[in-house]
């Protein structure tokens, strides 16, 4: 593709000199006649009134700076979708209002990419060569992450992802891939097993879909937990084709302390309720992911079973009798309610649990640009570097969530983990893990890689 | 020479399958970026929708699991070069060998039924490859599939994630699969099987073993799938579940039916039309999915044999020399 770059270069720098006019002759070396030079000033002048060199020199000063946002507008993803996109664009209103990114707007520029990993490539490839992005943002969905990595590297366009998959961090992708606004679930599993060891026991029964999101919970949970002096007794997959969860509960063991489930996808409410009528008011401790109910309201006729058990949460859905002002604010400026629904509609509950990674990210993108004096795609490699440079992230109206530490070499952000319990309709937050309870050793260091 | 043409379906065949062959080569020099990538895609996937062709068009075997065939070339490309450190060419083959492997045991089972119950029974050997993608989630990492590896994505020296290499490539995979189909069409083969999808009995009535035939057919067709499947995963880098998944079994079926079903050109129109059609209405619309419905609507009512089928049935004897 180079070489076309080239030619098309080639005819854009041809298209200065019209088509059968003699260069103007110059005065010899060094020197140059006064026709010469009034030509020049004269063609200069000419040049700046026309309507393509106004946009050129709008370019360096006041251009939007376009951010390509691959969003799941379609497909299983929708629901995240819908959330990621209004939260980024309520960032993106505050950014703007607040002056842009160098003092040049930002500008969204989305795209559906069906929550399908051959259109997520395809949509990069589009924001890169078509649109003429900065940077691609904003994927969720892990297949759809891996399936456009590639490309984005290839292309050179940072991709900053919202995925809180463990494949940036694991050095599957490349130096264009980052990760900044949402912690990886290797590190939301390993900060959670201290809390559920000492609190709600030790012999664990694990429950989680048969596909690769489900596998990382087996094993890094298995690993954690055992770390902290326990068990993981039973792992019971569930194949992702399954809607009749009730043949599976009599394979939990009776010594099971507590029942870790991370069951995702349409099936979920029939999983809850079947688990409440196998095991009526009789049961282990529960814990689960926040995953499986996203998007779900917690009073959900159907989910009375979960009263009592425990929850991660990436940021309470729930606004806390200690609420901060930051989460006051990202509220607010999102749309969302203290139930952590829409406050244009209670029956629109958000993915709150993520999508504050969208919000993070871009203030991050903000902060790298504006560290690198970001020009243009020229610049992108200039962004890496600076974003790769951070590290401690102060909780503030930037990170709502709470204080981040960003690792430059595995480009995966780390920060605070909560836990819940549901107590009736409410999720009440029970704990806060510390940023380095998260913590683990580098598996790559993408600064090795040549940008 | 007349040999050649003859093969090709004449000369007026021959000039418009080769002059378009020749009119891709040329069009890299001045697409747009964009487009330039897009091409490839679509280039290599039509040799998918092509190998479709052969099945469904010419035989009339309505399969319901190519997507099987596709991701075995592509699975079977991207393992080798992630577990046993093949590159390029031999990654490729691979890939093309286990696809004809799937092919041909699938094939040999389902078409011992016919109709409605071939459909089914390719969808279920479809379904149970996908499946096998995810119980092998150790090595295929299920859902979210791999990475390949750039310095495995290489043939004789060149990167296969060069732009320019990567459309070179897919140019002459689809020049390889359109003059196969072409030859195929124009030959004592093709036409044992176009006399199988219009009367099956009376094929076998002439002395021609028609499972035979089929089977033949059905192998040219997921030798073609999966060699796209192999080309796709090795030029862009990606093997994943969601292209062994009953989507990528329906896709072609509906690039065949809207190019034209039992035309050589058809796959390839019918596949750049789709491209597009969901590349352009999803920059216009969220509700492009319900656009892409109505095009297939219309597409029905006014072209009820694809674009190329009706254009082919309207232009007679002319239409035939041109669209074989």
């Amino acid at each position: 593709m180079a070489e076309t770059r080239d030619r098309r270069d080639k005819r854009t720098a041809a298209a200065g000199t019209p088509r059968g006019k003699k260069p103007a002759k110059t005065g010899g070396a060094g020197g140059l006649s006064r026709r010469g030079v009034l030509a020049g000033l004269g063609g200069a002048a000419a040049l700046t009134a026309a309507p393509g060199f106004v946009r050129y020199s709008q370019a360096q000063s006041s251009a939007p700076i376009k951010i390509g946002f691959q969003v799941h507008r379609t497909g299983i993803g929708a629901a995240y979708g819908r959330w990621y996109d209004r939260t980024t664009q309520a960032a993106v209103k505050l950014i703007n209002e607040a002056g842009g990114i160098n003092g040049r707007p930002v500008e969204i520029v989305a795209e559906d990419d069906g929550t399908d990993p051959k259109r997520g490539s395809e949509v990069v490839e589009k924001f890169a060569t078509q649109h003429g992005c900065d940077i691609a943002f904003g994927t969720l969905f892990s297949h759809v992450v891996i399936g456009s990595a590639p490309r984005a590297g290839e292309l050179k366009i940072p991709y900053f992802v919202v995925s809180e998959g463990h494949h940036v961090a694991s050095g599957m992708l490349n130096r264009y891939t980052l990760q900044p606004g949402i912690t990886d679930v290797k590190s939301q599993v390993i900060a959670m097993a201290p809390w559920i060891s000492q609190n709600l026991g030790k012999k664990v029964t694990m429950i989680f879909p048969d596909f690769a999101f489900g596998h990382n919970h087996r094993d890094f949970f298995t690993e954690a937990i055992a770390a902290q002096g326990g068990e993981v007794i039973e792992r019971i997959a569930i194949p992702p084709t399954e809607s009749n969860f009730f043949k599976y509960f009599p394979r939990i063991p009776r010594e099971t302390e507590v029942l870790y489930h991370v069951m995702v996808g349409p099936g979920v409410l029939t999983f809850v309720k079947e688990m409440g009528e196998f095991y009526g008011s009789n049961r282990p401790e529960i814990f689960g992911f926040i995953d499986s109910l996203e998007a779900v309201a917690i009073d959900n006729p159907g989910l009375e079973f979960l009263d009592g058990t425990y929850f991660w949460e990436g940021m309470p859905r729930h606004a806390q009798a200690d609420q901060t002002a930051y989460d006051k604010f990202y509220r607010e400026a999102v749309g969302v309610n203290a139930r952590g629904a829409s406050v244009d509609d209670p029956k629109d509950i958000s993915t709150y649990a993520h999508m504050f990674g969208c919000w993070e990210t871009l203030y991050i993108v903000k902060k790298g640009m504006e560290a690198c004096d970001y020009k243009g795609p020229e610049s992108r490699a200039a962004l890496i570097e600076a974003v790769e440079a951070m590290s401690d992230m102060p909780a503030g109206m930037a990170h709502p969530q709470g204080a981040k530490l960003f690792n430059g070499k595995t480009h995966q952000v780390f920060g605070h983990q909560h836990i819940s319990a549901v107590r009736g309709s409410d999720l009440v937050t029970v704990h806060t893990t510390s940023i380095e309870d998260g913590l683990y050793p580098d598996e790559v260091d993408y600064t090795t890689q040549s940008l | 020479m007349s040999g050649v043409l003859a093969l090709l379906g004449g000369p007026r065949s021959a000039a418009l399958h080769l002059g378009l062959i020749a009119v891709l080569a040329v069009l890299q020099f001045v697409l747009a970026e964009y487009h330039h990538i897009a091409m490839s895609r679509i280039l290599v996937l039509a040799c998918f929708a092509i190998g479709f062709n052969i099945a469904f068009g010419y035989t009339g075997l309505l399969s319901l699991g190519h997507a099987l065939f596709f991701g075995a070339g592509m699975y079977g490309a991207g393992l080798a070069a992630q577990f046993l450190a093949v590159a390029g060419p031999g990654a490729f083959l691979i890939g093309l060998a286990a696809a004809i492997a799937t092919t041909l045991i699938a094939g040999a089972i389902a078409l011992r039924t016919a109709g409605v119950s071939f459909m089914i029974v390719t969808l279920m050997f479809a379904q149970a490859g996908y499946l096998t993608v995810y119980y092998f989630g150790a090595y295929t990492r299920g859902d979210e599939g791999f990475v390949v590896d750039a310095t495995m994505r290489t043939l004789f020296g060149l990167a296969l994630n060069d732009a320019t290499v990567r459309y070179w490539i897919a140019l002459a995979l689809f020049a390889v699969c359109l003059v196969g189909a072409l030859a195929v069409a124009r030959s004592g083969l093709g036409r044992v099987l176009v006399a199988i999808r219009e009367n099956e009995e009376r094929a076998r009535m002439l002395g021609y073993d028609v499972y035979r035939y089929k089977l033949t057919a059905l192998v040219i067709s997921g030798a073609m799938a999966g060699a796209a499947g192999a080309a796709y995963g090795l030029l862009f880098g990606y093997v994943g579940a969601s292209f062994a998944s009953i989507q990528y079994s329906i896709l072609p079926l509906l690039w065949v039916l809207m190019g034209g079903a039992g035309v050589v050109l058809g796959p390839f129109l019918g596949t750049l039309a789709m491209f597009y059609l969901i590349d352009l209405t999803s920059g216009v619309t969220t509700a492009y999915l319900l656009v892409v419905g109505l095009a297939l609507i219309a597409l029905i009512l006014f072209f009820p044999k694809g674009i190329l089928g009706t254009l082919r049935e309207k232009l007679g004897a002319r239409g035939a020399s041109w669209l074989p």
